[in-house]
């Protein structure tokens, strides 16, 4: 996200040209990268860089983990490294050990409620749960007789449905049906599910951001590569304006993501400008996904259309990103309503309130 | 260039809010006693002098410059929160806007001391008015096809030629003008023009008004007939203007201005939706305010990248091609979430009337200060495609 990356995040881009080259990856005629690529992370302390020393984590700093996001957006690498981190940031809330390996979060859709009982078993649907099916555990926000609760559950006691997303990344629907936890506390005063969600918005903003800047720098050589009517492509203004409208998508993502992980990475509490932040930091990347997406599939023409091609990679999944934890219409609408209900008069001084 | 954008994510430092409490109440009282309407930037002459002095009494024009030439020597994050305060209030700045954001700041790296000393001082008071003189009748956004002459004379230089669309001329005192000192050379078509500044009271200047379609009058069109300008009024190298452009356009592009020009029928379609929106316009309305704040944030990361002293082109460029688009698409977006309000809803009638009014300045959003084809041009090469 900025130039100033810290050791964190230089030693995630190395993990990930070393293991986890979009082109080699493209070419894989199977998953045996993943293993290498998820052993390094987890040396790295990268997938529990937002868990602290005392439950197991190597408790890196929230700015630290935004830019190993960033930096897994600009791989797109099909593996539940964002996930796990939220996941143990998640546990974190609740004071809960974060167990090895992979893990994935629960709810990821604003619909869907887990319920938690007074012995500790959980009930509810949760669908579009990324990675479910290749994941351990699952941390899951679960709403009790007290209130909002965390819980570390076992994915091998819940049902899960095999499926996938538009970029064929596992995406379960996990039923738990009187499911124990293996743990299980009540979250902090003021956590809540939109904390939860906005969160893992935001990781998804940064992750999209991170793969729009590789499709944007993957577009501009191809321009320039690519000869057409006896010059490269680029020459031509069409092109020209289509890349930088596609530049301006990139740089509204960059720096509406940007400015949510930075304001979530020194918040106090989740007030009405952290979700400000993070509800805009989502509706706005998704909608940058989107027309981003078109530009750089257009310049690209048939061969980005290939499988062949890895463009795919990057321009699918960021498109999948947009429907988990919360959509773009879900938070317009919440921003709206805040909006709204906060009155005409309120609201300059809520968007320049930092 | 490496295809790599950077938008730090800066946050206004504590000194910026309590500037922008005292801003906030000098223009509520100042909207209290008459001096303009926020609500109604269709009327009411946005051009005001007594006013204009009132800020530079404050001390809020020339706010980073040298405080020996009337400045405050304060940063260029707080001139960003006087900014945007004067324009979310709609408050009359014309006198003094352009003098402030570029001419002040051309003056301050190219003129001689004697000259600087003289109008700085004046323009901080807020007394003065610049005009940017840069169109001419068959060179608008192509500026390095300008024709209007400057020829070498006795102790100075002769004006030949017209200038157009100079908006504010009839109001001003000087134009910071560029003007053709040789011809263009094969290897460089840039090469050939310089910056002058031009005392508007000057014999042999003419300045006609140019009617705009919404009915109001900002464009002229200024005529030199053999106008004198003495050798002291030669800004920068002679021939070499093309050089002494590039920082200051992240400044002229970046800045608030560039995506709140039609803002207020944002805060009246808030108004009028009341607070229970049904769902199409609390959808709408929250894309708006995430997009306000997209923008807003890309805007003050590029002040603070200013401020840090780096160059930021490109970024102020994307600034100003995504700003301008969406300030002039807003007016269209609000008519529709609008389209179902009940007639009669409080404000209704100040948010069709607002809407009218913004709608017929909407066109020129996106041509004034560098039309959106010029821009994409000035990314595509920051791209590293031209």
């Amino acid at each position: 996200m900025t130039e100033n990356v810290s050791i964190v995040a230089e030693s995630a881009t190395r993990i990930f040209a070393d293991l986890a080259d979009p082109q080699t990856i493209n070419r894989a005629k199977d998953a045996a990268w993943k293993a290498p690529l998820w052993q390094a992370l987890t040396d790295a302390g990268l997938t529990l860089a937002w868990v602290p020393e005392a439950l197991g984590g190597s408790d890196a700093g929230l700015a630290e983990g935004f830019e190993v996001i960033d930096v897994a957006g600009r791989f797109a690498a099909s593996v539940p490294l964002v996930e796990t981190l939220l996941a143990g940031w998640l546990l974190s809330q609740g004071g809960i050990a974060s167990p090895g390996g992979p893990m994935t979060i629960a709810p990821g859709r604003p619909s869907d409620t887990i319920g938690l009982n007074a012995s500790g078993k959980l009930s509810g649907r949760a669908r579009g749960i990324p990675f479910a099916q290749d994941c351990e555990h699952i941390a899951v926000l679960a709403s009790g007789a007290e209130g909002a609760s965390i819980a570390l559950v076992e994915t091998k006691n819940c049902r899960v449905t095999p499926g996938a997303n538009p970029a064929g990344d596992a995406s379960n629907e996990v039923l738990f049906a009187d499911t124990p936890a293996v743990e299980w506390r009540p979250a902090s005063a003021g956590f809540d599910r939109t904390a939860m969600l906005l969160m893992g918005g935001v990781a998804r903003s940064v992750q999209t951001a991170g793969a729009l800047g590789a499709v944007l720098r993957m577009s501009v050589a191809y321009a320039n590569d690519r000869v057409a009517f006896e010059r490269p492509i680029a020459k031509f203004q069409a092109i020209q304006h289509s890349l930088a409208q596609l530049a301006g998508e990139v740089a509204a993502a960059v720096a509406a993501s940007g400015s949510a992980a930075d304001a979530i990475a020194h918040m106090q509490s989740f007030d009405d400008q952290i979700f400000l932040e993070a509800a805009s930091a989502k509706i706005r990347s998704a909608e940058a996904a989107e027309k981003g997406a078109a530009i750089a599939h257009q310049v690209h023409g048939a061969i980005g259309f290939t499988n062949e091609h890895i463009l795919h990679r990057f321009t699918l999944r960021m498109l999948a990103w947009r429907d988990d934890f919360g959509n773009e219409s879900h938070w317009a609408v919440e921003l709206g309503r805040k909006v709204a209900a906060g009155g005409a008069d309120a609201f300059w001084p809520l968007l320049a309130s930092r | 260039m490496t295809a790599q954008l950077e938008f730090d994510p800066i946050r206004l430092p504590p000194e910026c809010e309590a500037l922008r409490r005292e801003v906030r109440a000098f223009l509520a009282e100042e909207i209290a006693a008459g001096t303009f309407d926020p609500d109604r930037p269709m009327h009411g002459d946005m051009h005001n002098t007594e006013f204009s002095k009132r800020v530079g009494a404050k001390g809020w024009i020339g706010l980073t410059w040298p405080k020996k030439y009337g400045g405050h020597e304060r940063t260029f994050l707080e001139r960003y929160v006087v900014t945007e305060e004067f324009r979310i209030a709609n408050a009359p700045v014309r006198q003094y806007f352009v003098a402030d954001r570029q001419s002040g700041p051309i003056l301050l790296k190219y003129a001689p001391e004697h000259i600087k000393m003289d109008i700085l001082p004046r323009i901080c008071r807020g007394e003065v008015c610049f005009v940017i003189g840069m169109s001419e009748p068959n060179s608008g956004s192509d500026l390095f096809a300008a024709k209007t002459k400057a020829t070498k004379a006795d102790g100075g230089w002769r004006i030949n030629g017209n200038k157009i669309w100079t908006s504010n001329a009839h109001i001003a005192d000087y134009m910071i003008g560029l003007f053709r000192t040789s011809p263009s050379t094969k290897e460089n078509r840039r090469h050939g023009l310089t910056q002058f500044l031009v005392d508007l009271k000057t014999d042999g200047i003419t300045i006609n008004p140019i009617y705009q379609m919404t009915g109001q009058h900002d464009f002229n069109e200024v005529v030199f007939d053999n106008v004198f300008i003495p050798d002291d009024c030669v800004l920068g190298e002679i021939d070499g203007a093309w050089k002494q452009a590039t920082s200051e356009l992240a400044y002229e592009r970046s800045g608030p201005e560039r995506f709140l020009e039609t803002f207020y029928v944002l805060t009246a379609l808030i108004r009028a939706l009341g607070s229970e929106p049904d769902l199409r316009s609390a959808e709408g309305l929250g894309r708006l305010v995430a997009q306000a704040h997209a923008l807003r944030r890309m805007s003050v990361s590029v002040a603070g990248m200013l401020q840090a002293g780096k160059e930021p082109v490109v970024e102020g460029s994307l600034v100003k091609d995504l700003g301008t688009i969406w300030e002039q698409k807003l007016p269209a977006r609000v008519r529709e979430l609008a389209a179902f309000l009940e007639p009669d809803v409080g404000n209704r009638a100040t948010l069709d009337e607002q809407l009218a009014f913004a709608m017929t300045i909407a066109p020129k959003l996106t041509i004034q200060g560098g039309t959106t084809e010029v821009l994409r041009g000035i990314i595509a090469r920051g791209l590293g495609l031209r």
